[in-house]
């Protein structure tokens, strides 16, 4: 048992879950409860089902303003990505291909997620600064952009569940264990293993590493 | 010869004053040619007083060690804010990882929290919501556990072959860190979960406002919410003041700055765990919550950043090895590009889930070499080639890349990053 026991009287059914840990117990409890609006303040997040979307709807028009203004100077006028900051358009069809282009249009599964995106982390640098109903607007906008909406689209909480991105199916749950583990957890050879060892790549001739 | 820097010594350096002055600036009367002068001359901090103990009341290393720090790679991303750099394990030994050389990856800089000014949050499915103050926080029950932290996207850019010359650029996105915290268990027995909760969603504080959902199961089992790192408190850009530690699993799951817990009966599915940290195969379907790191290991000396600098004879090979999945139990190294194995030795503490030190010890006969290592785990999982991961996975997946990592050594005792068939 816990070399604490005597020092605190802990509830007994603590000590089925937290094994040799023990909780304070006795006095007042620590920390406290916040209040509605405390948790309205911080609960902000948005579920890939919608779950959290607040009231409010926004226009693929009055997001192309907003985003011509707050977020093309990274993200390009069409999404397109400039210099080495994210594309957000772009890339439908080509992930199976040599050099795939992942992007809301080609590999995002929900459109909610980029409701809570936009909301918690863009614009880049000032973050948390834009309306819900802006954020609907962007959210259109990006969707137009990657042509899942018509350019005279209104999105709201309602619709936006509605939205079913085309490779929402493309992802599966991690199946390395089916797929891997097995053939990687062989015997394995410990002398002549292998007879012809050459060498096929060298990074040396790329001349990328920094000093 | 008393050689202390005591008030004593100093006084009686006073006394002979010109004879040792004149022995600073020559070679000691039994010098002859060809001696060290390391031996027969003799240096400042022989005779001076040496630094005071305030001089430096945050200790530093020597002045010596400048070249050891992070790096970073600068055409890899488009600003050093929503960025990443490299931990200098060519430069490392044991298997903790100093603070300051902690590998950074933010996705909107490092927060600067006033820690009065940061609380946790936690909500949701519970029966009481509970919010705490930094002070509230030490009032729990903490444990201290030493884990790596690896970043899902280390080795992301040797994905379509070797392509950085340095382990620090392939391997340097893990840190091996004891970390003091609280059993995230015990705060959520604090709240009490409700009967239909299964995840968790962790949030940070920082401009990114980062999250990750996290099934209920694996916070119940190990996760914990750590205020400290090798004893002193987390390093701003390591999360001060609070940091989700999750052993084993990937590191961006590590919320840093957290500041909430929300409990739910689904997983949020949000940016980080589906445009990013989704493994893409080459049939362009992808993976999604790859969470555990499967096992791994670098030879991090020889390596290109430390090249054997002696003649053939003696030489010390070493490396990092670790795995997410269970106990690291062995590391076999070949010195001949996989042809022969050796089984390494390792050394330290063997801590599961934490990076283990391993050794092979051996005579370089001044040939060219290939250098591979190859880490064993509890559950029988054997690290393996790049290109076995390559003929399941294709060269898209960008995460987990642990395969087996070549390093060749020329007779001069240079290391490249390469591959071989
Ligand atoms: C100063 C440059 C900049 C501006 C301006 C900017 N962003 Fe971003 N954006 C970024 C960076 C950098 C990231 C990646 C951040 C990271 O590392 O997590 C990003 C990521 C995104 C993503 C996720 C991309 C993906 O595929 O995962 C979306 C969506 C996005 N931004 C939307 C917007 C919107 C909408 C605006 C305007 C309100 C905006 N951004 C303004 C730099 C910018």
């Amino acid at each position: 048992m816990s070399r604490f026991r005597n020092l605190v009287r802990f509830p007994v059914a603590f000590f089925t879950i937290l094994a040799a840990i023990p909780v304070l117990a006795g006095g007042p409890p620590v920390g406290r409860v916040p209040t509605d609006s405390e948790i309205a303040a911080w609960n902000t997040d948005v579920r890939f089902d919608g779950q959290g979307l607040p009231l409010g709807q926004g226009s693929v028009s009055a997001g192309e303003a907003l985003y011509s203004t707050q977020c093309a100077s990274c993200h390009g006028d069409f999404g397109e990505g400039v210099g080495r900051w994210p594309a957000l358009a772009g890339g439908q069809g080509t992930l199976a291909d040599d050099r795939p282009q992942r992007t809301i249009g080609s590999y995002w599964p929900y459109a909610a997620t980029i409701w809570d995106y936009v909301n918690r982390a863009m614009p880049y640098g000032n973050a948390r600064s834009l309306s819900a109903n802006e954020v609907y607007s962007l959210t259109a906008y990006l969707l137009y952009l990657n042509d899942f909406v018509g350019e005279d689209f209104t999105l709201t909480r309602k619709n936006l569940v509605s939205i079913h991105l085309p490779n929402a199916e493309n992802f599966r749950f991690d199946d390395r264990k089916g797929a891997e583990l097995l053939q990687f957890s062989l015997p394995v050879c410990m002398t002549t293993c292998k007879t012809d060892v050459r060498i096929t790549k060298r990074a040396a001739t790329l001349n990328v590493t920094p000093d | 010869m008393e050689e202390r820097n005591t008030p004593k010594s100093v006084s009686r350096r006073t006394a002979l004053g010109g004879m040792i002055a004149a022995g600073a600036a020559v070679s000691t009367p039994a010098a002859a040619a060809g001696d060290d002068a390391a031996i027969t001359t003799i240096q400042p901090w022989r005779q001076e007083l040496g630094r005071g103990v305030d001089a430096m009341p945050y200790g530093l290393p020597s002045a010596y060690e400048k070249s050891v720090h992070r790096r970073n790679v600068s055409w890899l991303t488009a600003d050093t804010y929503s960025s990443v750099n490299f931990t200098p394990l060519h430069d490392l030994d044991g298997v903790i990882t100093p603070n300051g050389l902690c590998f950074e990856r933010n996705h909107s800089g490092v927060a600067l929290i006033d820690p009065a000014r940061h609380r946790l949050m936690l909500h949701g499915l519970v029966k009481t919501p509970l919010v705490f103050t930094m002070a509230d926080l030490m009032r729990f029950p903490r444990q201290n556990r030493t884990c790596f932290l690896e970043c899902a996207a280390n080795s992301g850019m040797e994905w379509r072959g070797a392509q950085m010359n340095g382990v620090q650029f392939t391997h340097g996105m893990i840190h091996n860190v004891m970390y003091t915290g609280i059993p995230l268990r015990v705060l959520l027995a604090a709240a009490g979960v409700r009967p239909s909760a299964k995840w968790l969603l962790l949030e940070g504080a920082d401009a990114a406002g980062m999250t990750r959902s996290l099934p209920l199961k694996k916070a119940l089992d190990d996760c914990m919410v750590a205020f400290r790192m090798n004893g002193e408190a987390l390093r701003a850009e390591q999360g001060y003041p609070l940091r989700l530690v999750v052993p084993g699993w990937e590191g961006n799951l590590w919320i840093k700055w957290l500041r909430r817990i929300e409990v739910g009966d689904k997983p949020w599915h949000h940016r980080e765990e589906t445009s990013k940290y989704t493994d893409l195969m080459s049939d362009g379907r992808a993976r999604r919550f790859t969470w555990q790191m499967d096992a791994k290991s670098v030879i991090t000396s020889p390596s290109p950043q430390a090249p054997i600098v002696h003649r053939p004879g003696p030489t010390i090979l070493t490396g990092i090895a670790w795995s997410g999945r269970g106990a690291l139990s062995r590391v076999d190294v070949s010195l001949d590009g996989g042809r022969n194995w050796q089984i390494a030795r390792l050394s330290g503490p063997a801590d599961t889930f934490a990076l283990r030190r391993f050794y092979l010890e051996f005579d370089w006969d001044g040939r060219p070499m290939l250098l591979q290592s190859r880490a064993h785990d509890s559950t029988g999982y054997v690290q393996p080639t790049k290109d076995r991961l390559r003929a399941i996975r294709g060269e898209n997946s960008t995460y987990h890349n642990n395969g087996i990592q070549t390093w060749a050594v020329n007779k001069n005792g240079e290391v490249e990053n390469v591959e071989i068939s």
